[in-house]
Order: C-alpha cells, then structure tokens, then sequence
C-alpha cells in the first residue's frame, strides 16, 4: 500500500445528519475507507429548558418539556410529573397510572417503528420503510381517538393524566393493537429472515458489553450490548410492575442485534397495552396537589430510546427552582466514539443511525471539502446503497444467475 | 438497610445520608473524597451514571451525580459543595467517559472547574458566537434577574 492511502482524511456528516434530519455535527476521521476516530459536536438544537422551566409554574412545566422531542413527546413530561410528585411525595391513583402506562407504550410502538423504517430506508430497502410507517399510523389515529392529537398528547399533568380513556374506545384500541401485531409479525420475520440484511447489519458497529458500561448508554442501546437494564422493571413506576411483560436483551452489540430489540420490543409494548386495558381499574384519573414542599425529587421513565431522568428542586414557591433534564441521547450518541471507530464509511451512516438519535427539523447537509474526498447525504446514502447490492449480488442463489441450460 | 449503602458509609464514615424514600438517597461527602466515592459506586459496586446536575445556591456550587444501581432500582445521588470563590472539583472523565460531556457542559453553563479533564471545551456552544464566561445558570446572571423583575 502506498502511503497516499495512510493519509487522514475527514469526512464531515452534519450540522445536519444525513438521514436523522437532527442538527449534529460527526467529524469522521479516515483512512481510505476506514473509519478511525470520531468527533462530536453538538449544540445546534440547544433550547435552554433547563433555563427557562425555572421560569414557570409546576402546571406549565409538563407542556414545556413536552416540546423538547415530538418523537417521544410523552417520556419528557412523564418523568417529569414524577419527579414533581417524587418532592411533592404524593401518588397518582390506580387509573392514571394504567392510562400513564398504555400510552407510553403506544408510543414506544409508533417510535420503534419509525426507526425500523428509517433504518430499512438507510441499507436501500424501502418497501421496509413504507410497510413500517405505513402501520405506524394506526397508532396515530388511536393516540388522536383518546388525547385530540397524534402528537403532543398532554397526557400528564402532576397528580394524574389528563385524558381519561372511554369503555367505548377500548375495542378500538384492541382493534389497531391485532393489526399492528400481526403486520409487525410479518414485518419481523421478513426483516430477520432477510439473508442480505443479516448479512448488512450483522457485526456492524458493535458496541461491546464493557464500552456500554463505561459509556453508561441507555436503552435498546444498551440491552442490545447484553447489559440488562430497563427503568421500567428496575424502578417500577406506573402500572409496569403490576402486568406481566418481559426484557428484551441480546449480547451482541450490533446493528442487527439492536434491530432486533426493537421489533420484540414492539410486541413486549402490545402484551403491557394488552393487560392494562383489560385490568383498567375504575375511579378517579387526578389528584390535587396543594403545594410542592421544599426539597428535592428524581423521575425517570424509559423511553423507546433508553432512560429519560428529570430532577427537580423546589424552594416550596410554585415554581422549581432547578430543574436538571436528561435525555438518553445524550448518554447514547456520546458512545458513538467508540462503535463507529474501525467500521467502513458505508456503515458510518447505519451506526451513527442505530442508537437512534431523536429527530427534529428538515434535512439538510452541508458538505465541506478536506483532502480530495467530499460526501453529501446522498453521496453515503449512495455508498449505503452500493454496499447493500453488493452482498444482494453475492447471496443470490446460484440457479438464479448460472448458464440458462436452454 | 441497603448493602450498598451500608459498605459506603463503613468505608467513608464522613459521609452524610438523607433518605428520601427507599429508592432515592441523597449523601453528602467532603470533595476530596468524589473520586474514591464515585470509583467505589461504578467500579465495585456496578453503578450506572446516569447525569449530575450542577446548582449554585447560598452556600456555594452543588454538584450532584446521580449514580443508578439498575439491581435494586435505588438512585444514590452524592453531593459536593464547591465554594463560589473556587469553583473546582476533581475530573471523572479521566477514568469514566459517561462523565466527559456532563463535565463540559456544567463548566459552560456554571463555570465550574473540573481538575484534569481531558478536553474541557464547550459542549453545547462550541459553534456559536456566546461569550465564553457568561454562566446561563448562575443565580447572578443578568437576563435571569431581568425576567424576574418583570
């Protein structure tokens, strides 16, 4: 190899990333096509929540963390209203937490399959994409059936939920819950029996179980590194603890394997949905709340992408006094370093797309030249594409391409 | 009594405990103490961080990490004060990378000092035009009185 080939090259991806429409900046560093080292600059979309929140009262807080991700619109405001009635050490009633319960996990399904679909979208298989969003609006038009909206459902207030679901809307719900189910199914076997994208996605971008550790990345992220981590059974909260459901953990630290967790993850969601209607218990959906008294509280909630933690202090005036937001993100695109690091250019994209970072905006790109090379979104969507052809071209049954005997 | 906590408060006995409820300790330790707390919570006892959060009150600068131990679902958040007139503590990013980002961004926002840090740049203004030693999450900065005066 000549020594043209050992010079470093950059590639940039961003502010805008290629396919996440989410304004981040990766500093690809390569050699040749190899990925080498990985630099993260992020700061575009920086709102200032934790400044502003001080600024309102209890009542307004939820609504306004509701807007800091529309994807998982309803994690922020869960986590918290239960950091507020963690200081304020009140209990919501059994209700609300089993409405809490089903429509987090309505909104994991539609989040789950947004990636599954975008990540079918990255290695050149669209008609995943399209089947994926395509269900997905099912959900929607449930979440539009009980809060109004297919987003931004204001479902949490402190003490309570703010939507009450209606005996009538239960067999609706079931409904759309057997369709999704069986179409998810289908969508599953046909992805994970697919021979090409095993072969795409298998041992590509592997976080192993110690990078996860001492990343502490969250979520999918993490359980699909074989570390055995859910809030949802870890810290029980709603109504997780009292329906029956499992968590989803693979060892092997690949796309693949967080592909894989997502999907079954869809249908744990359907089983937790499943026994909360049908031991919805009668009676109030709110309690009131007096006052936050001076102290301190944590909440956190699983999100489809890993553990949300919101605390919270209050001076007993009815406006925090600090309020300190984590989204798993940001524990999540930081271990990026180190997955991406020894992979090809034309899995960059896929890798940095796995831990499914939480989109906002339209997309765009702006490519910068360094050296000689120069990739636009669609020049790795491009390079994605090829690599994926390639193995189609290589797995295809020998009777298909040999000499036609006629 | 968690065992966890039980081992913490044998091997650093000037620690104070605050229990909240069973699932959320809030611990008090002296600041030359963080590094040996935190390497005793991830390294022997398997916690997870899950953020720290920065506060400047009265008395001087909070800083809390919130370490999770994902077993027992029990959120032991330590706490130590830096004082407003040497903001500085020992880095965690030196031997934990979970703590790299939560570092810079808390010396961004609050100007806290974190010794030893390997590249203690900002993290959420790097590419904007903000003045590097305006601190948003200061009680005294100006725009937080501002909104409060009206």
């Amino acid at each position: 190899m000549s020594d043209e080939h050992k010079i470093r090259r950059i590639v940039p991806i961003g502010p805008y990333h290629p396919l996440q429409e989410e304004p981040e900046f990766f500093k690809l560093i390569v050699e040749g096509e190899k990925v080498v080292d990985l630099e993260i600059h992020i700061g575009y979309n920086h709102r200032g929540h934790e400044f502003i929140s001080p600024e309102l009262t209890y009542e307004q807080v939820p609504f306004l963390v509701e807007r800091i991700c529309g994807i998982c619109s309803n994690s922020h405001p869960l986590a918290c209203v239960l950091a507020i009635e963690d200081c304020a050490g009140i209990k919501p009633p059994p209700r609300a937490n089993y409405i809490r319960s089903i429509i987090h996990e309505l909104e994991r399904i539609h989040s789950h399959l947004l990636w599954v679909g975008l990540a079918g979208h990255f290695i050149g298989y669209n008609t995943v994409w399209m089947w994926a969003w395509r269900y997905r609006e099912h959900i929607l038009q449930v979440f539009e059936m009980i809060t109004g909206n297919r987003n931004h459902y204001a479902a949490n207030k402190p003490g309570g939920v703010r939507w009450d679901i209606k005996p009538e809307q239960i067999p609706e719900i079931e409904a759309a819950l057997d369709l999704v189910e069986k179409k998810t199914m289908m969508l599953t076997k046909a992805v994970l029996d697919d021979p090409v994208i095993r072969a795409r996605l298998e041992g590509v971008g592997i976080l192993t179980k110690e990078q996860a550790i001492a990343w502490s990345v969250v979520g999918p992220t993490a359980r699909a590194s074989g570390v055995d981590i859910d809030v949802r059974r870890d810290d029980p909260h709603a109504a997780y603890d009292l329906v029956p459901w499992n968590v989803i953990v693979l060892p092997e630290g690949d796309v693949f394997a967080k592909a894989k967790v997502r999907l079954l993850e869809i249908f744990e969601s359907i089983k937790i949905i499943r026994g909360c209607l049908n031991n919805l218990p009668d009676g109030p959906i709110d309690t009131r709340i007096d006052e936050v008294p001076p102290g301190e509280g944590i909440g956190r909630t699983e999100a489809p992408r890993g553990e949300v933690f919101h605390y919270i202090r209050s001076d007993g005036s009815n406006r925090p006094l600090r309020h300190k937001i984590r989204a798993p993100s940001y524990m999540n695109i930081a271990s990026n370093v180190v997955a991406v690091k020894g992979g090809s250019i034309a899995d960059a994209a896929l890798t940095l797309a796995a831990v499914d970072p939480c989109y906002c905006c339209t997309e765009r790109m702006a490519a910068f030249e360094d050296g000689r090379m120069k990739y636009s979104s669609k020049e790795l969507l491009r390079l994605s594409w090829e690599k994926t052809e390639k193995l189609r071209e290589r797995l295809r049954p020998k009777h298909q391409t040999g000499q036609s005997y006629r | 009594m968690n065992v966890s906590l039980k081992l913490l408060l044998e091997r650093f006995p000037q620690s104070e405990v605050f229990e909240k409820n069973p699932r959320r300790l809030y611990i008090k330790i002296p600041r030359a103490d963080l590094t040996a707390v935190a390497k005793f919570l991830h390294i022997e006892q398997g916690m997870r961080l899950s953020i720290c959060t920065g506060i400047d009150t009265r008395e001087g600068f909070e800083i809390l990490y919130h370490f999770s131990e994902d077993k027992s679902g029990v959120i032991y958040t330590i706490k130590v004060l830096a004082p407003k007139d040497e903001p500085k503590v020992e880095s965690l990013g030196t031997w934990f990378p979970a703590a790299l980002w939560i570092e810079r961004e808390m010396h961004e926002l609050l100007g806290i000092d974190f010794i030893g840090h390997p590249n203690l740049i900002p993290l959420l203004t790097s590419d904007t035009d903000w003045e590097p030693d305006r601190y948003p999450l200061r009680r005294d900065y100006e725009q937080r009185n501002e909104a409060h005066e009206r």
